[in-house]
């Protein structure tokens, strides 16, 4: 049996009132890679954003049921938000660096959360942008503008930024949307590499994507009344070659979405 | 062809028009500063910095108004910009989006259009009579302020906005509290927008008359202010004193006073265009 570190229990997501998401009960085991699919609007991003309450920054969302992390509910009156964002970090559909230095970038979270000495600092620096894979590219411009860096780059440097305040789990929210089929490869071999130390959960439109890097699939789906409801949650392979729901069926095999 | 040709023709029309509105703006603004200029240029000399004003139009000179302007426009930046910023990052970034947020909006950018010559009674019953400051710089940097917080939020808030909100998600994703995304990603992010803002917010203070002459400024001052309850005149007061005066000296200086007063001014808009392109270039987009 694998070991669980995220949880959610009967997760529903209200928008102006509006059910996005609904009834949702999931189980992501540690270092492993879960990849989350369905169609547009079918609330997988919102259900990611659970898992870092990321939706608290939405004046008009409003969050139901449980999300236990390592046991304990993070939506607990008594717990501290900005603890649970350190230890679950994030990556984004389109590159958001800061517009300061690539060292700056990935100092930035270590910094806030009270690193002050020089060596260590560089010291996470040089570790996040190797765990990055992306050390050997930027070494020796460490403190040129992030910006100047492309888009597959700029990728890996807010990979290698979350990273730096060591979380146990990453959300990629389609990590590779925005970016073109070469970079899009070395963001998924460094997932599959990143799996020794670090559970990610990653949504994805694209079904190759979550075939070929996710060890779990969640099947998620919004019927008529457009609130996403979770279908069907198993091992990647069994979900693509034996799913038991029709609906899981018809959407791997292209018949919609 | 025919078509063609009119077609053609309505185009070139139209530029005309355009080139003439604005080589009229142009041409109006030219005359208006050649005409100061040859007036004024003449009685540009040391003794004019140096003197105080006086009966005769050959002594006086604009040290006090100068020193005047200089002291109010100092408190006006010390008192309106922290408050101006201030507000803005509260309305931009901690507000909750409601009935009650939107209410204050609305009453800011009503305020940004209420005439200066009101600010000025307010300030006379608010700080002069109220608060007993009397005729003092205090009393007239405080009105200023006023004047121009509504004009230095909103400025403020637009710089605020348009920051992308993906770089406070990035910062909130790392567990940054929402001071510290405000602080090290928004801020220096916006803070050239919010530099544009305070220039200009002041550049209007420093050419505003009613409201100082609304709350008792004086026209003739023969000392120097030394702190800021003392009684004050500026620029803009002293050029409508030479102004109304019937004797052509008087004009003269006057010119003078307006041409030293648009090079404060102009200068104010060249620091905030360097200082916006400068730091521009480190956080571009």
């Amino acid at each position: 049996m694998e070991e669980i570190i995220l949880e959610a229990q009967n997760l529903t997501v209200y928008y102006n009132g509006r059910p996005a998401i609904e009834g949702v009960n999931l189980r992501i085991p540690r270092r492993r890679i879960t990849a989350i699919i369905g169609p547009s609007g079918c609330g997988k991003s919102t259900l990611l954003r659970c898992f870092n309450r990321m939706n608290d920054l939405i004046p008009s969302a409003r969050v139901e049921g449980k999300v236990l992390f390592e046991g304990v509910n993070i939506y607990a009156p008594d717990v501290d938000v900005v603890e649970v964002r350190r230890r679950i970090g994030m990556v984004f559909q389109k590159p958001n660096p800061f517009p300061k230095s690539i060292y700056e970038n990935v100092a930035f979270g270590p910094r806030i959360h009270g690193v002050r000495d020089r060596r260590k600092l560089d010291e996470i620096v040089e570790r996040c942008l190797r765990a990055a894979a992306l050390w050997d590219e930027v070494k020796d411009k460490l403190h040129q503008n992030a910006l100047t860096l492309s888009g597959g780059q700029q990728q890996r440097l807010c990979i290698a930024r979350a990273l730096a305040t060591e979380p146990e789990v990453l959300l990629m929210d389609e990590p590779a949307s925005s970016l073109d089929p070469i970079a899009t490869m070395k963001i998924e071999d460094l997932m599959r590499e990143l799996t020794r130390e670090y559970t990610i959960i990653i949504v994805t439109h694209n079904m190759q994507q979550a075939a070929r890097v996710s060890d779990y699939t969640v099947f998620m789906l919004a019927g008529e009344e457009r609130v996403g409801r979770l279908i069907e949650f198993g091992p990647t392979q069994q979900i693509f070659t034996r799913p038991r729901d029709r609906r899981t069926e018809d959407y791997i095999t292209g018949r919609f979405g | 062809m025919e078509l063609r040709k009119r077609r053609e023709l309505i185009g070139k029309v139209f530029e005309g028009i355009a080139l003439t509105a604005t080589a009229i703006g142009l041409v109006a603004l030219t005359l208006l500063l050649l005409d100061v200029a040859r007036r004024g240029l003449g009685v540009l000399s040391w003794s004019f910095f140096v003197n105080y004003p006086s009966r005769f139009p050959e002594q006086a000179g604009i040290r006090s108004a100068l020193l005047g302007t200089l002291w109010v426009i100092s408190l006006t930046a010390l008192f309106s910009v922290p408050l101006g910023i201030a507000a803005a990052i509260y309305l931009e970034e901690y507000a909750p989006r409601n009935r009650l947020t939107r209410l204050i909006e609305l009453n800011i950018n009503n305020l940004a259009g209420v005439p200066s010559i009101i600010y000025g009674l307010l300030g006379l019953e608010l700080f002069v009579r109220g608060m007993r400051l009397e005729r003092s710089i205090l009393a007239g940097a405080l009105t200023l302020s006023l004047l121009i917080l509504p004009i230095l939020i909103t400025a403020s808030r637009e710089a605020l906005r348009a920051v992308p909100m993906s770089l406070r998600e990035a910062a909130f994703a790392l567990g940054a509290t929402r001071w510290q995304v405000v602080r090290h990603q928004v801020l220096p992010v916006a803070f050239p927008g919010i530099l544009t803002g305070i220039i200009l917010a002041l550049s209007r203070a420093i050419g505003e008359t009613a409201p100082l002459i609304t709350i008792g400024a004086l026209t003739f001052i023969a000392f120097d202010p030394r702190g800021p309850l003392d009684k004050f005149t500026v620029l803009p007061i002293q050029i409508f004193n030479w102004v109304s005066r019937p004797q052509e000296g008087f004009h003269r200086l006057a010119a003078g006073a307006i041409l030293i007063l648009l090079v404060v001014l102009l200068s104010m808009n060249a620091l905030a265009i360097y200082l916006r392109n400068r730091l521009q270039r480190r956080y571009q987009w």
